[in-house]
């Protein structure tokens, strides 16, 4: 089931633009960030892996209201539910099909946006393991949030007040990982990424629960 | 499906703290058919959706034999999908075989209707779009929330034989309405708006 669901997320996912999306949108920010801080080279190498951070983080939120609203209000979730399947494990499974549709596609998209941010090797590097490791998090947090918002009118505001606070940490030890060289805060990305890879399916199929009623 | 089985006993739900329906009993073996009827408002839906398993009862307890296929107002199927792989995703979650879809669109008399989008259909056919994918299911319990509505009266009528051909095959069927149905209800449980306790 849960094989069967990922595959129908990620189907919808590039039908609706899909992996495109989020490579256009990291390499656009890429792109303007040289024209709005001017193209000083040093400038750009030493702000530009916290920039690529900052795009990651917007890009998983861009189908955000796409991710659980309209699978509950069309029934899809009331009918998985209705099969056996865990509220949590159509979370998980959601999440994983998320993931896949701009987890990928944004490590591809750094490496043309590194060479635009004149980015040294050793700094894109830490950058890529940093959103290799990061954005599963990202992916878990923004299927958090869409779940705990799910059936809410006008939840766009209240979707970043939701994302900012949990999204920080990550956000943190990610870009530091650039200044401090690496492993430690590397690893701290990954506690924090496993965190919420874990809480956002308990606590969101909680969220969806509660929204039956 | 000859071990179909649907027992409520004594089941009470309680919603937006008003109490809907209470000490409502239904026992039903493979082959029969349930109706709950009333007027609108009076907790239909809500008593199907218990029986579902998707509302917690506040009271008393359902006990099922046998796989349940809900179809409600919400028609749960991909808008930008075809009929046939809307109903091809439910099928592949189900285990059931592909080939039944396009069975049971026939059925249904929608069997030309398998390559258009969803989002064309109109209310009438999205409604039998929604039981081609409970009859797809395989599923021995049948929960219809007022199966016939946006129906014309040609596919309401032709909901009969189609029940009725579920029914000998061992299976339950359980529907909302409040309009008679076109087949023979073994039992109609008739739910009335409760008496307010201690209203004026």
């Amino acid at each position: 089931m849960i094989r069967a669901i990922i595959l129908r997320d990620l189907a919808r996912a590039f039908r609706s633009g899909g992996a495109w999306l989020p490579l256009a949108f990291l390499l656009l920010i890429a792109a303007l960030f040289p024209c709005a801080v001017g193209p000083n080279a040093t400038l750009l190498a030493g702000a530009g892996g916290g920039m690529l951070w900052i795009a990651a983080l917007l890009a998983s939120l861009l189908p955000i209201d796409r991710l659980i609203e309209p699978d509950r209000e069309s029934g899809v979730i009331d009918q998985l539910v209705l099969r056996g399947a865990g509220e949590g494990t159509i979370l998980l499974a959601k999440g994983v099909a998320h993931w896949l549709s701009f987890g990928p596609p944004l490590l591809i998209a750094a490496l043309p946006a590194g060479a635009l941010l004149k980015l040294a090797p050793e700094t894109l590097q830490t950058v890529m393991i940093g959103l290799a490791l990061g954005t599963p998090g990202l992916a878990a947090l923004a299927i958090l949030v869409a779940a705990l918002t799910a059936g809410l009118r006008g939840s766009g505001a209240l979707t970043g007040l939701l994302v900012l606070p949990l999204a920080v940490p990550i956000l943190i030890f990610g870009a530091g990982a650039l200044q401090f060289g690496g492993g430690s805060a590397l690893k701290l990305v990954a506690t924090c990424s496993l965190f919420l890879c874990v809480a956002a399916p308990i606590a969101g199929g909680a969220a969806l629960r509660a929204g039956r009623d | 499906m000859s071990g179909a089985h649907l027992s409520l006993q004594n089941l009470a739900c309680l919603r937006g703290g008003r109490l809907l329906f209470a000490g409502v009993d239904l026992e039903l073996r493979a082959g029969g058919s349930g109706q709950i009827a009333g007027p609108n408002g009076v907790g239909k839906s809500s008593l199907l959706r218990v029986v579902a398993g998707l509302l917690q009862p506040y009271a008393g307890s359902v006990a099922r034999e046998g796989a349940v296929a809900l179809a409600d107002e919400l028609d749960a199927l991909d808008r930008d999908r075809t009929v046939h792989g809307a109903l091809g995703f439910w099928a592949r979650i189900d285990e059931a075989p592909l080939e039944r879809i396009d069975a049971v669109l026939a059925d249904l008399g929608i069997g030309h209707l398998a390559d258009i989008p969803v989002r064309m259909l109109s209310t009438g056919q999205r409604k039998r779009a929604a039981l081609a994918r409970l009859m797809v299911s395989g599923a021995p319990i049948w929960l219809l929330d007022e199966p016939a509505n946006g129906l014309d009266v040609t596919a309401a009528a032709a909901l009969g034989p189609l029940v009725e051909r579920h029914r000998t095959a061992g299976g339950i069927v359980l529907c909302a309405s409040h309009l008679p149905l076109a087949w023979a209800q073994d039992v109609t449980i008739t739910l009335a708006p409760p008496q307010e306790a201690g209203a004026e």
